[in-house]
């Protein structure tokens, strides 16, 4: 149906006036959101501290979250384990007598190394983390993929530092604030981590998709020598993450790489762990003395 | 004097009135509330929930059209932006934009029924869900396509049923407890 033609709402002009001021302001919304969207576009830093201060506020909210999340996720263990105990029991069983093996094959492997490293003179590489917290919040609605970290700079956070739960990489400090900071997701489109394979180093990069996957892309070109299955962990060149993380399981073989499952499912993670980066920061330029020439 | 309804048998029903702030502000502080609720809700490795803050601000538009003005997308969208994750700015184009959209279309369907205003709803949560990821991806994401529809096919699906709760926060709203002296 055309709309009325006329569309004045009486002889009122308060009401008038009213209605016009209204639809105005509705159309500067829509314009002052363009401008704020080329702002974030020319200066993505220029909101870092309006975003920082609403984690900041929001983040007891995210504690209480982020307790009943874990307790249901035990709850739901629970009910389920009592379905399947029996089979699980079994499998537990098998996979304890594989395991014990293992461990001896491991043990003595860990004395070998212990052995090279001292003939090589190397420390054991492995410092404690700067902070073991809780992911609080995440952009469960949007294609990026960032999530809240319960720590910020009152605990010692900051940015760059990679963001690791027990199981592997999930991504780095991208802003902090007083009591929380902005993790950037490895699945995140944004994301690249320099990968190796774990079993012999052939070398690639990481790049998040946002659905959850990784894009292995190989950095010698050639033969894919990707196999479905394989386990990628951090190669520590860029000096960011520490070599060895574990971070991914190859999924699907591609032409030139490959896609992977995310070790490290940031949702099952209870708790996560800050570190330090892997190299310093380079100290700041040598400013030249004035009288020196 | 208190200034939150009680539910129950034992309510009073004469002589009572609602409270002028929950009335007018039940509206802003459900959007806002669901704004934020798809960030506490989980740690998703996807974009797997809908944008609750959008639906529940044109579900609002659509059961009450005059109640939230048609500049109410400035502030929300703001406050959206500030825990959406997408560039910033971007929930405040997008808001108001689906405002004045709904508004042009009610005024050539004024007539209305579930499904019209779920196509309707269909329709604006689609240009939403790809506009949201062309801003992201123009902000320096290559994310594909493929990765929002499970977004959009649970949004569309999610809509009634944000509708509902809308109906009953709009019940909640004009619920007369405040004694009249």
């Amino acid at each position: 149906m055309a709309p009325p033609a006329n569309r004045r709402s009486g002889y009122s002009r308060r009401a008038q006036y009213t209605i016009f001021i209204s639809y105005f302001a509705g159309v500067a919304g829509v314009l002052l959101g363009v401008v704020l969207l080329v702002v974030s576009f020319v200066q993505p830093s220029a909101f870092t501290g309006l975003r920082v201060l609403a984690a900041d506020l929001t983040e007891p909210a995210g504690h209480v979250t982020a307790t009943g999340r874990m307790a249901s996720k035990d709850f739901f263990a629970t009910v389920s384990g009592y379905f399947k105990a029996g089979s699980q029991h079994a499998r537990l069983e098998r996979e304890l007598a594989i395991a014990k093996i293992r461990l001896v094959e491991a043990r003595a492997t860990a004395v070998e190394n212990r052995r090279l490293k001292g003939l090589l003179g190397l420390a054991q590489q492995s410092p404690a983390p700067v902070v073991v917290t809780r992911l609080t919040s995440s952009t469960a609605a949007s294609t990026r993929r960032y999530a809240t970290l319960a720590a910020g700079a009152d605990r010692g956070v900051q940015k760059g530092m990679p963001v690791r739960s027990e199981m592997g990489l999930l991504g780095r400090v991208l802003e902090v604030g007083q009591g929380s900071a902005r993790v950037l997701l490895v699945t995140d489109s944004e994301s690249v981590v320099p990968v190796r394979r774990a079993s012999d180093g052939v070398p690639a990069f990481a790049q998040g998709t946002g659905d959850g996957t990784l894009r292995i892309r190989l950095i010698n070109l050639g033969l894919n020598p990707l196999k479905k299955g394989d386990v990628l962990v951090t190669s520590g060149s860029g000096g960011l993450y520490r070599p060895g993380t574990p971070i991914a399981i190859v999924a699907n073989i591609l032409r030139d790489g490959a896609t992977a499952q995310v070790i490290a499912n940031p949702s099952d993670s209870d708790y996560v762990l800050v570190d330090r980066p892997f190299a310093p920061v380079p100290p700041p330029a040598i400013t030249p003395i004035p009288d020196s020439q | 004097m208190r200034l939150w309804p009680q539910f129950g048998t034992r309510r009073a029903r004469i002589n009572r009135t609602p409270s002028k702030i929950v009335a007018r502000g039940t509206p802003w502080a459900t959007v806002m509330l669901a704004s934020l609720l798809p960030g506490l809700a989980l740690i998703a490795s996807a974009p797997v929930l809908p944008p609750f803050g959008f639906l529940m601000f044109i579900s609002w538009r659509q059961l009450r059209p005059g109640l939230l003005p048609i500049w109410a997308g400035l502030p929300l969208g703001i406050f959206d932006d500030l825990f959406s994750g997408q560039p910033f700015g971007s929930a405040v184009l997008l808001f108001s934009a689906a405002a004045i959209a709904l508004d042009m279309i009610e005024a050539r369907l004024p007539w209305r029924n579930f499904l019209t205003e779920w196509l309707v709803a269909i329709g604006l949560i689609i240009v939403y869900t790809a506009l949201g990821l062309a801003l992201a991806n123009l902000d320096g994401a290559a994310t594909p396509l493929r990765v929002t529809w499970p977004q959009i096919v649970i949004s569309i699906l999610a809509y009634p049923l944000v509708g509902r709760f809308v109906a009953l926060a709009d019940r909640f709203r004009l619920t007369p407890f405040l004694e009249i002296r």
